[in-house]
């Protein structure tokens, strides 16, 4: 499974980022093989409209489910429209997080 | 035709006082009207028991999509600035509060999928004439983000035939600040002595300047700390146009929807100077 987890730096160490769509990166993790791939979110600097910008990077990454802090109502509207599962007030490492949403 | 906008850095300062005293000074010689460019919270029209003369819609453009069209190829979300279009594999979804109608996407689209769509953001009302002034204003619907396009719609209102047109303007430096003091041939910024009146007002007065348009200074319940504005104003170099007291009875006057000038001695005789001399 494909989980994106917003995250303040490219690592699996970096601490779940509380904003989704100011969060400076997005790690698309593979729930089986634990293996991450690190991507920038472009919508982080933006004037306005990050949260949509930021559900639309989500969905071009094929992303299932989505571990964050809060989603705004306009991001939330975008990654209805992708069926992403969407889980909010997660915090810690993006390792635990992760681990934390495998097992239940 | 001569514009004279009333601003404030400050909210609460006496900008729609001033602007209706000064309307109603300049309206015993010429014909005057007032734009309430506060169109989040208008208050002019408070102290006007004229009836309406005339509403109407404000619209402005919004990219009406037609589906059949559409190739979702997403050029029209790389075009917008304000990510107000986000484009899925077989949906757009326009996000109406992030659109500055720019018709960017219109221009942009390969396929003329985006159509000239309308939306309702306020109206615009105009008061009957009375004692020779003419006042428009809007009113934003609720919810809406932008007050710009609104703020433009009522400054175009030609108030056909007036010597003078008063704005008064939404507090605040700011894009709405801006937008309703452009093109206008002087600029009173109203400010109370205190401090908070005082960093507001360099902040106003910076943002006119930048503008180009010449501007005076107004001390609204003035009293023993002018100093603080004078001083501000002479490095400056603004003139102090008028100074109004700090009066009970002004305000409560006010309360009750009347600015009147005769609550103290001469400020009638002084507010009639200030409008000769600008």
């Amino acid at each position: 499974m494909r989980i994106a987890v917003t995250a303040t730096g490219g690592s699996m160490s970096a601490q779940v980022a509380q904003n989704f769509g100011r969060c400076e990166y997005f790690l698309i993790v593979d729930s089986d093989t634990m293996k991450f791939e690190p991507v920038q979110n472009p919508a982080a600097a933006m004037v306005g409209g990050a949260g949509p910008a930021a559900a639309k990077t989500v969905s071009d990454r094929k992303a299932e489910v989505l571990l964050t802090g809060i989603v705004g109502p306009n991001a939330q509207s975008v990654l209805a429209q992708y069926n992403i599962k969407v889980i909010t007030g997660v915090s810690g490492t993006v390792k635990e997080a992760v681990e934390k949403y495998k097992n239940g | 035709m001569k514009k004279i906008a009333v601003a404030s850095g400050k909210g609460g300062t006496g900008k729609t006082s001033v602007s209706v005293m000064l309307a109603r000074a300049l309206g015993e010689n010429h014909r005057v009207g007032i734009i309430d460019c506060d169109v989040e919270n208008p208050n002019c029209h408070l102290f006007f028991g004229s009836g309406i003369e005339e509403k109407r819609d404000i619209e402005v453009f919004f990219p009406d999509i037609n589906p059949e069209k559409c190739v979702y190829c997403g050029r029209c979300q790389e075009v917008c600035a304000f990510n107000s279009l986000i484009v899925l594999k077989d949906k757009v979804m326009f996000f109406p509060e992030m659109c500055h109608p720019c018709r960017g996407c219109l221009l942009a689209c390969p396929a003329g999928a985006v159509g000239e769509g309308k939306r309702k953001v306020g109206e615009l009302i105009i008061l009957k004439e009375t004692d020779g002034i003419r006042l428009v204003y809007g009113i934003m619907n609720v919810g809406e983000a932008r007050s710009i396009p609104l703020i433009d719609s009522v400054k175009k209102e030609s108030c056909a035939g007036a010597d003078y047109i008063v704005l008064d303007c939404p507090p605040g430096a700011a894009c709405p600040m801006v937008a309703s003091v452009k093109g206008s041939d002087y600029v009173i910024l109203v400010t109370e002595p205190t401090p908070f009146g005082l960093y507001d007002l360099k902040i106003a007065a910076e943002a006119v300047g930048k503008l180009g348009i010449p501007s005076g200074i107004v001390i609204n319940r003035s009293g023993a700390r002018d100093h603080m504005i004078e001083e501000y104003a002479a490095a400056a170099g603004m003139p102090v146009l008028l100074k109004i007291p700090f009066s009970r009875k002004f305000a409560e006057d006010y309360s009750r929807g009347s600015i009147n000038t005769r609550a103290f001695e001469g400020l009638g005789v002084r507010i009639n100077k200030m409008a000769e001399g600008l």
